[in-house]
């Protein structure tokens, strides 16, 4: 059975490895048009390595993965998803400025062409949404942690995305950093983007997101309204009755 | 400036231009993807290409295209897939490549020790007419595939994760980069020689990043410093009869020591994050 064609991100019964190690437990994550879900979960449960493989960066050894109604090995439409990765992958070893960075987003759109107008203009747009505009011209070496991933979600806005994938956008940033990467994430859902998070814990998101799916050891162990007022670390969902319609939801996939 | 009027001078001036620019615009990407060392490999490597040339009693500008291009690639391929072991693979490159042309070059009927420290240091005299064509024909390629895939390959340098989801071809650009850094070392070695030429891909880029602060600005100080160090080093070796490869890169040397205190001084003025202004990429 294929995901309905409103479904932007489908992976069903996923497994993944990563050298000797399965990461992935035969997972199934949905994300419908418009939905923001954020992928809840401790360090090594296996939710970077989930949005990783609905970008395609870690291959499935089980299971399907479809993007916009896709097969993922046949989609090709890459400029109409925003990534951003997590931090520790964007340090280079030649300073860049601000507009460097967020221009090569949107090759994207422009593949191997120089770009045009629209292209600068996209760019620019993008690095005004975050808030950046009076920090083009200056270097991302020279950036506070906060300000660097508003850097990085410019450079993800730069090829206008109908999806937003963000792997831990809140780490290493500070509260108040964290209202205004918020406050740009709600700007994106109120403009009809539909979000992929991964998250460790809530925080200044949480009024935004629809859903969260809870990973525990490569599996899924809550598909559903997100914990409220509590840090998905402490969630239990087994023992917490809150929680409880964790069977109903997966039921919802795998009937 | 009476040196300009013999011919060998002029070839070997205008072999130390071509260098003085590919070099830096090539080193700049591996410099950004924190793989300063691969030319230095791609050096090693392309000796074993030298050596089949005089062995083959052909040309050794195309044996080592052919083989520098062949040892690069193999490099890319090994950074790509190999992760654990992939150190000790490129090492055993290296070594591989410079005891196969030290062994091929004492077996080759007119190699000998003299030519063998021409191309591991350069040599200004040794540029000969039919040098100059084929090193304009790869400078040309070198400087088409770096100018003119800048952002994409800024793009896979910075962050090939990200490159990867925007659907860039990043496997393709990849190993076109190791293609252009091959053919760039063959085009220096004339001037630099082959164990020195990274040093003008890296120096230049270090130098001139002590004072910008974005990728253009920076691909374009360090392009002129290595034109400036790589006619400099190349005059001073003609008055002074010393191999160019050592003079050209004690003077790139000598400007990253210069840019580095200049730097420092600029920001002990209060004049923050270095003195020239980034200008737009796109």
């Amino acid at each position: 059975m294929s995901a309905p064609t409103d479904t932007v991100v489908g992976l069903r019964g996923a497994s993944a490895s990563l050298g000797a190690r399965q990461v992935l437990h035969g997972i199934d994550l949905a994300v419908a048009r418009g939905e923001v879900v954020a992928l809840l979960g401790a360090n090594g449960s296996g939710k970077s390595t989930a949005v990783r493989a609905v970008v395609g960066r870690v291959r499935l050894s089980g299971g399907t993965w479809e993007l916009f109604g896709t097969p993922g090995d046949r989609f090709r439409q890459w400029a109409r998803i925003g990534y951003v990765p997590q931090r520790t992958t964007a340090a280079g070893g030649v300073p860049a400025t601000v507009r460097e960075v967020v221009a090569a987003g949107r090759l994207a759109r422009t593949g191997l062409r120089p770009p045009g107008r629209a292209d600068r203009a996209a760019v620019a747009r993008a690095i005004e949404l975050v808030g950046m505009a009076d920090r083009a011209r200056d270097a991302v070496d020279a950036l506070s942690g906060g300000q660097h991933q508003r850097v990085l979600i410019a450079r993800a806005l730069a090829t206008e995305p109908d999806l937003l994938i963000m792997d831990e956008p809140m780490a290493g940033v500070d509260l108040a950093a964290q209202q205004v990467l918020a406050e740009t994430v709600r700007a994106q859902v109120a403009a009809g983007v539909t979000v992929l998070l991964v998250l460790h814990e809530l925080g200044p998101l949480a009024p935004l997101i629809d859903r969260a799916v809870l990973l525990r050891d490569g599996r899924v162990v809550h598909d559903g309204p997100p914990p409220s007022g509590l840090e998905p670390d402490h969630v239990h969902p087994h023992a917490d009755p809150a929680t409880a319609p964790v069977k109903g939801h997966l039921d919802r996939w795998t009937s | 400036m009476d040196l300009l009027t013999y011919a060998f001078m002029q070839r070997a001036l205008l072999a130390a231009l071509l260098v003085g620019v590919t070099a830096p615009a090539v080193g700049i990407f591996l410099v950004q993807r924190r793989q300063a060392i691969m030319g230095d490999g791609i050096g090693h490597v392309a000796l074993t290409g030298v050596a089949l040339g005089f062995l083959l009693q052909v040309s050794p500008v195309w044996t080592a295209v052919a083989v520098a291009v062949a040892g690069a690639i193999g490099m890319e391929l090994i950074r790509s897939y190999g992760r654990a072991r992939g150190d000790i693979a490129l090492a055993m490159l290296f070594y591989g490549g410079m005891s196969g042309g030290v062994m091929i070059i004492y077996l080759a009927p007119n190699g000998s020790n003299a030519n063998l420290t021409t191309y591991l240091f350069g040599s200004i005299s040794t540029v000969s007419p039919q040098d100059i064509p084929p090193m304009i024909a790869l400078a040309a390629f070198v400087l088409l595939v770096v100018l003119g895939l800048r952002r994409q390959l800024f793009a896979v340098c910075q962050d090939e994760e990200f490159a990867h989801v925007g659907g860039l071809p990043v496997r393709a650009l990849n190993l076109l980069l190791a293609v252009t850094a091959a053919v760039t070392v063959t085009v220096a070695m004339r001037a630099v020689g082959l164990l020195l030429v990274s040093a003008l891909m890296v120096i230049p880029v270090a130098a001139a990043q002590q004072v910008t602060r974005g990728f253009a600005w920076t691909l374009a100080v360090s392009v002129a410093i290595g034109v400036t160090v790589a006619l400099s080093g190349t005059v001073f070796s003609y008055y002074v009869d010393v191999p160019p490869g050592s003079s050209i890169v004690l003077a790139s040397m000598a400007v990253f020591l210069l840019f580095t205190a200049a730097a420092g001084r600029l920001r002990a003025a209060g004049w923050h994050n270095g003195g020239v202004r980034a200008r737009r990429a796109s």
